[in-house]
This record gives C-alpha cells, sequence and structure tokens, in this order.
C-alpha cells in the first residue's frame, strides 16, 4: 500500500507541478495589480515602490524562481488585499468548502444509491420510470438557477431557511441541497444501470439457486459489486464540488475557497490564486487517494495491483 | 419401476418473448432422474438443453421467458407452480445446481468460505455452525488448507478449484438432485477427469441424483447412466448411454455420434517435405513481481527451450493444458513477441532480425485464425471489408478491381454464400464466423495458418466440418497448419504431427500415430487417459476415492 501511495504522489507531482507553472503565468496575464491597489492618479515613483515592495519589478523569470523557491517551504507569500499569508488564508476558507462538499456528496450518494438500486428492482416499472425521470432533471438543472430559484423559493417566499450566512444548520441546508442535487441525479443514473447488469451477473443466478432472498441478492450480492461505478462517478463529483463551489458559495455568502479565489482572480492578488489552486490540487490528490482505498475494500481483485 | 422417478418433467414448453418475436426454446420435453443414478442432457448450442433444467429451479427470467405448458414433479409437487417462498425452501435446500465458469459463478467481492457458508445460512443453519460446516466442506471437495483459505476470494483459485467450491456450495445442505450444467466445459481435460469423479463420488455417498448437461460425448459416454439427446427445443432420443451409443435411435443422434472425432486413420507426415519454420531452443521468460516490495522478482519460463520444425503441406498439433505455454509459443511464432532467447527462422532467415519489408513479406506468408471469431472480427465491417482488409494493406497482392471477385470466390470456398458479403459479422452463427475468419486468413495466400484454439468453441458437428474445410484447403493449395488445441481426439484426427506441451516445455513429439499409440512420457499418458472417450464400453473402474 505505501508503495502504491508512493508511485501515485509521484505521479501527481508531475502534474502539480505542471499546474502551479501555468497558474503563475495566467494570473499575471490579468494584468498588474498596481493598477487596482493604487489610485488611478498615482505618481510613477509610487508605483515603482508599489512593485518593489511585493517584487513585481524584477524579471518574470526571476520572479518565477523566487516562487519556486519559496514552494519548498510551502511559502506562497503575503496576500496583497489583506497582508496575511496567502496559506492561511487558503487553509481558513478550506474547512468550510471541504464541509459542502462531504454532506453534499454523502448526500447524494446516499440518497441516490438507494433509489438507483430500488429503480433496478424492477426496471420500467412505475418507481423506475418517476425515478429515471427525476435524476435526468436533476443531472440536467445548473446550479447557479437551482440556488436562485432556491434562494427566492425557500428563503425569500416561504421563509423557511435563511438567504446566507453559515452559523446555523439551517443555513447549511439550501446551500447543500443545490450543490447535491446534480451528483445526486447522475448517481441514480449510474446506480441504476450498472444494479441492472449485476443484477444479471452468473452470480446472482448462483444465489438465487441458493435460495438467497430477493432483498439480500440486491443489498448483498450485487449492490457491492455495482458500487465501483458508482464511487468513480461520485468520486468525481467531489472533485467537481472542491473546485466549483464558487456560484453556490458566492450566492449563500459562504466564506469557502471558492469565493477566496473569485474574490483574489478579481483583485489580482496573484500569491492567494496561487496558495488556493495549489491547495485545491493537494485536496483532490487526497480525494482520489481515499477512492483508490475505497475500491480496494470493496473489491479484492484490485488489491494485489 | 419400485420407487417413483426423483424428478419428472413433462411436455415442458418454453417461449421467450424478443422485440416482438416469439422463440420456442423447448417444446413437449419429457425427462426424469432418479436417485443415484446420472442423467445427461445432451445437446449443441442453442438446443435447448439448458432451459428445462433452469424451469425447474425457477431461474428462467419473465419476462422475456414464458413456461406455456408442462409440469416439473418432484417429490409430488409441481415446482414450475410454486410461490417464491416455497422456491427459495426448494433451491439449495432439495435442488442444488452449479454452472459453467465457476469464475463468473462466483461472486467476486466475498470471500469463498463465507460464500459456502451462506448456502446453509439462507437455510437456517447458526452463522458459526455453517462456518465449520464450510470448512469441512472445502477440505471433502477437495481444497487444500481449507481452514486457512475461508478468506480468500474466487479469483486467487484455479479453474479446477473454483468449480469445487461451487460444488462444495451446492451440496452443503444435501440436496436430493443437482443440475450440473456444463460443469467442465471451460476445464482442462485433467482438471475435468476430476471434477466429474468427485461428483459421481458426492453422488454416490449421498444418493442424490444429478443431471449432467453437456455437448460432450466423451463426457455422457464416461460419466453418465442414462442420456436424453436434444436438438432445436425437443428432445429425439432417450436411453441407457450403453444402448444409445451402441444402437441410436435418431438419426440426428447417429450424425452426432459419426461426427464425434478420434476415429480417422492416422495420418503420416512427410518426412522429405521442404522445411518452412525451425524453431531453435525458444525461451521466455516473464519477471512477476512479489507481492511485497522486498520479495525479488520471481522469473516465470513461458517457454523453456522450445524446438521443432515445420514442414510445407503438414499439420502439426500443439496440444497441452494451460499454461503450458502454447499460447505464448503462438505469439513469438507470428512475431508479435520477442523470445528471451532461441531462434525462429522461417525459410531460413531468422525472423527476428529481418528488415522492415522482410517483416511484411512475412506477414503475408504466415497468417492466423483465433479462437472465437466473435472477438476477433471487427464487429462494425462488412464481411468483405473484413477479407479485403488484408489487401489495402498488402495492395501488390491484389490489384483493386479484382477484389470483389476474390471475396465472393474466398466465400464459396469456406462454404458461404458469396451474396452475404455485405452483412456483418453478427448476422452470422458461431461456425459461420469462423468460416469468414478462415476466409480472411486465406486471402493473402499463406504458407502458413496458425490456428490458436481454432474450433474449440465450436460444436462438434462444426466442428467437424471446419476441419474438413480445413483439410479442403489444405490438400488444394499445400498449406501447413500449426494447428494449437486442447482436445485430443480433433488434433488425433487432424495433425500429422504432434507436440505435447507442459509447463513450457515439449515433453514429447513425434508422428501423431506414434504419440497416441505409443507415449513415451509420463505426462502424455496422463493427458490421453483423462481424455473421456466417446465409448461407454471403455469406461475405465474408477476405485473409490481415486483421484487423477
Amino acid at each position: 500500500m505505501t508503495g502504491f501511495l508512493g508511485k501515485r504522489m509521484l505521479w501527481s507531482a508531475g502534474s502539480l507541478i505542471g499546474l502551479v507553472i501555468l497558474v503563475f503565468f495566467m494570473a499575471r496575464l490579468t494584468g498588474s495589480p498596481a493598477d487596482l491597489y493604487l489610485p488611478i492618479d498615482a505618481p510613477n515613483e509610487m508605483r515603482e515602490e508599489f512593485a518593489r515592495l511585493h517584487g513585481f519589478d524584477l524579471p518574470l523569470w526571476q520572479q518565477f524562481a523566487n516562487f519556486l523557491r519559496d514552494l519548498l517551504v510551502f511559502d506562497f507569500g503575503d496576500s496583497l488585499r489583506q497582508g496575511r499569508p496567502a496559506v492561511d488564508l487558503v487553509l481558513e476558507a478550506l474547512p468550510t468548502t471541504l464541509l459542502l462538499a462531504f454532506w453534499s456528496i454523502g448526500i447524494a450518494l446516499m440518497v441516490a444509491v438507494i433509489t438507483g438500486a430500488l429503480a433496478a428492482w424492477r426496471p420500467n416499472g412505475i418507481f423506475d420510470r418517476i425515478a429515471t425521470l427525476l435524476s435526468l432533471i436533476g443531472a440536467s438543472l445548473p446550479n447557479f438557477w437551482v440556488a436562485i430559484v432556491g434562494v427566492l423559493v425557500f428563503a425569500v417566499q416561504l421563509r423557511w431557511v435563511p438567504t446566507s450566512g453559515t452559523g446555523t444548520v439551517v443555513q447549511w441546508v439550501l446551500p447543500v441541497a443545490v450543490l447535491a442535487i446534480r451528483p445526486c441525479g447522475l448517481i441514480v443514473q449510474v446506480a441504476r444501470s450498472t444494479m441492472i447488469s449485476v443484477l444479471s451477473a452468473p452470480y446472482v443466478k448462483t444465489a438465487e439457486a441458493k435460495g438467497v432472498p430477493r432483498r439480500a441478492i440486491i443489498f448483498v450480492h450485487a449492490l457491492r459489486n455495482a458500487m465501483l461505478p458508482v464511487i468513480t462517478v461520485a468520486g468525481d463529483q467531489a472533485a467537481g464540488i472542491i473546485n466549483g463551489a464558487v456560484i453556490v458559495e458566492t450566492i449563500f455568502g459562504f466564506p469557502g475557497v471558492g469565493r477566496l479565489m473569485i474574490d483574489s482572480i478579481s483583485y489580482r492578488d496573484f500569491a492567494v490564486i496561487q496558495a488556493g489552486v495549489m491547495i485545491t490540487a493537494i485536496a483532490i490528490f487526497l480525494l482520489n487517494v481515499l477512492i483508490d482505498i475505497a475500491y480496494a475494500l470493496l473489491d479484492p481483485r484490485t488489491r494485489a495491483a | 419401476m419400485a420407487e417413483p422417478a426423483l424428478l419428472t418433467v413433462e411436455n415442458l414448453s418454453v417461449e421467450f418473448h424478443a422485440r416482438g418475436k416469439i422463440v420456442q426454446a423447448v417444446r413437449n420435453v419429457s425427462w426424469q432422474v432418479n436417485r443415484g443414478e446420472t442423467l445427461a442432457i445432451l445437446g449443441e448450442s442453442g438446443s435447448g438443453k439448458s432451459v428445462s433444467s433452469s424451469a425447474v429451479m425457477g431461474l428462467i427470467d419473465s419476462p422475456p421467458g414464458h413456461i406455456t405448458a408442462g409440469r416439473a414433479l418432484f417429490q409430488g409437487q409441481d415446482l414450475l407452480t410454486l410461490t417464491k417462498d416455497e422456491r427459495r425452501e426448494i433451491n439449495g435446500r432439495r435442488i442444488a445446481m452449479i454452472f459453467q465458469d465457476p469464475l463468473a459463478h462466483l461472486n467476486p467481492v466475498y470471500p469463498v468460505g463465507w460464500q459456502v457458508a451462506e448456502a446453509m445460512r439462507v437455510h437456517g443453519v447458526p452463522p458459526s455452525e455453517a462456518r465449520a460446516r464450510a470448512v469441512a466442506l472445502l477440505e471433502r471437495v477437495g481444497i487444500p488448507h481449507a481452514a486457512a483459505r475461508m478468506n480468500a476470494y474466487p479469483h486467487e483459485f484455479s479453474g479446477g478449484q473454483r468449480q469445487r467450491i461451487m460444488i462444495a456450495m451446492a451440496v452443503a445442505m444435501k440436496p436430493d438432485l443437482l443440475i450440473a450444467d456444463e460443469p467442465t466445459t471451460a476445464l482442462d481435460v485433467t482438471v475435468q477427469a476430476q471434477i466429474l469423479t468427485l461428483l459421481s463420488e458426492l453422488r454416490d455417498e449421498t444418493g442424490m441424483g444429478l443431471v449432467l448437461i453437456t455437448h460432450d460425448l466423451g463426457v455422457v459416454a464416461q460419466h453418465a447412466d442414462r442420456m436424453v439427446v436434444m436438438k432445436d427445443g425437443e428432445v429425439v432420443e432417450t436411453g441407457r448411454v450403453a444402448d444409445v451409443f451402441r444402437a441410436p435411435a435418431h438419426d440426428y443422434t447417429r450424425r452426432l455420434l459419426g461426427a464425434a472425432p478420434g476415429k480417422l486413420p492416422f495420418r503420416v507426415p512427410d518426412e522429405a517435405a521442404e522445411l518452412l519454420l525451425e524453431v531453435q531452443g525458444l525461451v521466455k521468460s516473464f519477471h512477476l513481481r512479489g507481492r511485497f516490495l522486498r520479495e525479488a522478482a520471481r522469473e516465470v519460463r513461458a517457454l523453456d527451450g522450445v524446438s521443432f520444425a515445420l514442414r510445407k503441406g503438414e499439420t502439426l498439433g500443439i496440444v497441452g493444458e494451460s499454461g503450458s505455454g502454447k499460447t505464448t509459443l503462438a505469439r513469438v511464432l507470428l512475431r508479435l513477441m520477442e523470445p528471451s532467447s532461441g531462434s525462429v527462422r522461417y525459410r531460413g532467415q531468422d525472423v527476428f532480425a529481418m528488415s522492415k519489408e522482410q517483416v511484411f513479406a512475412f506477414r503475408r506468408r504466415v497468417q492466423v485464425v483465433f479462437q472465437d471469431p466473435t472477438a476477433s472480427l471487427n464487429p462494425r465491417m462488412t464481411v468483405e471489408e473484413i477479407i479485403g482488409e488484408h489487401w489495402a494493406i498488402h495492395p501488390e497482392a491484389l490489384p483493386a478491381e479484382g477484389r470483389r471477385a476474390a471475396v465472393e470466390k474466398l466465400l464459396v470456398q469456406v462454404g458461404l454464400d458469396p451474396a452475404h458479403a455485405r452483412r456483418h459479422p453478427h448476422q452470422f452463427s458461431g461456425g459461420q464466423r469462423q468460416r469468414i475468419a478462415i476466409a480472411r486468413a486465406l486471402s493473402l495466400k499463406p504458407e502458413v495458418i496458425l490456428c490458436d484454439e481454432a474450433v474449440s468453441a465450436l460444436d462438434v458437428s462444426v466442428q467437424a466440418q471446419v476441419i474438413e474445410l480445413l483439410k479442403d484447403i489444405q490438400k488444394q493449395y499445400g498449406l501447413s497448419f500449426i494447428f494449437i488445441a486442447h482436445d485430443l481426439p480433433v488434433v488425433r484426427d487432424f495433425a500429422d504431427r504432434v507436440l505435447v506441451m507442459h509447463r513450457g516445455q515439449i515433453v514429447e513429439q513425434g508422428p501423431t500415430g506414434a504419440v497416441f499409440t505409443a507415449p513415451q512420457a509420463d505426462y502424455t499418458r496422463t493427458l490421453l487417459a483423462a481424455s473421456p472417450k466417446a465409448d461407454p464400453t471403455h469406461r475405465p473402474q474408477r476405485r473409490a476415492g481415486e483421484r487423477l
């Protein structure tokens, strides 16, 4: 297992380095931060002073070399806007996003797997038809639309939940629901179709010949086999939430990584952008390791490899 | 008969509804099986031989299947009218079943001990007792170190061991009847003999009835008491095995017995013919990584010093069980894989030292027909495109304007309708697909065709026809065949010389007659003894408890 993890890390290190290089240069394409932080009529001396202070006067390659040097000790520099270490800002925002992703995917998985399994019980039955239709709708709805409609209906009209904020549990209901809908729809479809194919697998016939009750066939024999593709899709969706919670976090005023990144980009806060990308990438790498571990737990055949 | 039959199937008819079409799977099928006897249901693919037992077990999916008529009386109960709860009382407890391909029929994600114990738990045996009995059962069916291997998973066992595990699971509740649906089809002959012997022993120990569904005449002749012959969904003949083999009443049975290979006079190799292929000291080793990092890599020799020669116009049979190195040898001969050492010379030229142009010419001269035509023919190409693709790659072989006519000529030659050139592979039967693959191999007028288990997946009667076709084209073009097979009777009839492979080595080679009548190596003798002969009068007496 450790050898396997080491290999995975080595692979990921390669892509991380590529990613960092890309982000470093692309952030700088957005323009000079001095235009944003200084008054529009600031004299040239002031601009030069600003640039010197933050190291923007150096040639680009030297900035990059410094960046790489600091990266080795995980120092991304300070935020231009808040004057605090960029890493701290990102790490403060990270738990909110991770929790958001955890609850959304957790709930989506639970609802979707049970729905998918029940739909596969009688393909083309009434439950299956309704579940398939709803999942198709769920998978096709854009996040921002669901979020806005959700706020209008449940927060503004019905006043069941607040419009924004993170303090209490009720404030999490709407954002989690919005984020869960799409993955839920997708996972229902995957769970349903893999369950249907798994239920026609030869070992299910063996179980029937043994006299195993139908319920146990579905939830013991078939479900565990059907979980592998489900886990793959769920992991993919979780990664999507970690780096795609921008819209929901913005609409609901959640202080997560997504909103931090959007703000940092509009303020050309390079250090925070770089730290955010790096830390998100590491989070997604760890998520993939978790998926691999789940695979090994679920399917003994993957353990030897 | 004093005692009533254990199970009586009467006038069973089953239909399948698919895409608006109704297919009669079986019509008016009747048979019965008694305690302590083995009934064989013999039939080729599509004969409906498995349908009646699936109906007995309640395993016919409905839809699309419908039982339209008939009864299955088992101790006074009609099995076809059971409720779901009554069905669960019967399945696994009173009647059990094992299947072909045990790897697919065991759940890959649960330990085998758990699966064997489950067969007892679902019928009310307490979990701890079920587990203890599972160990004993696995020991009984011959799994070494059963207690230690209870938590191992199906993929960690060999094919024969998996079928033993299936058997342990099936006999766990001491059923009155065991149905075995092609239980040894995917297994090597020596393993097949062991499994069938085990089944007979268990039948004798418990007095259960045994239904053996098979396509293999040899298995029937060697292991069954009575037999039912099925064709196109109907029973054409029923009787004692010895009687049916001696005096088959139905025309189809006669044809089937006639098609069984292993009866022709031996072919004699022509020692003066020109040498095409010389293989010297081939070694191919693979390095398997250890399970743990510190464990050293293990070297496995798939080929270990293989030497032989192939002459023009002859058939060289290569026999061996799975893991013997047959497939590795085929890949090296086709230059799809480089050997670790040793040489392959084609007309004196070292195949692995050829220039690009020489390789190109070599590929034209040496063609291949694989085992599974469904997999080796591109499903999205028409037959014309499949056969013609060779000429697109080797345009010098045939000018473009002659290609359509050539395809039609080849189709006629392999016994297919030239009007079907625009069809796709799925519109043909298995035997026809293999004919297409043969036509493709012939399209470049090769000197050597390597057949890798090319007739193994085919029914006996189709197999006989395809072999006939191979013989015809051999005679016509002076072709050489390298005929890799695990089925000894087929090799016996078709090969001029035989190589017997075991663990990467050639343990014996010589003219077919010599190898089959006076085998020198112990392994050859074991192999020949295990191969079931389609003749019930040559039934070796087995001692109780004997394992091959």
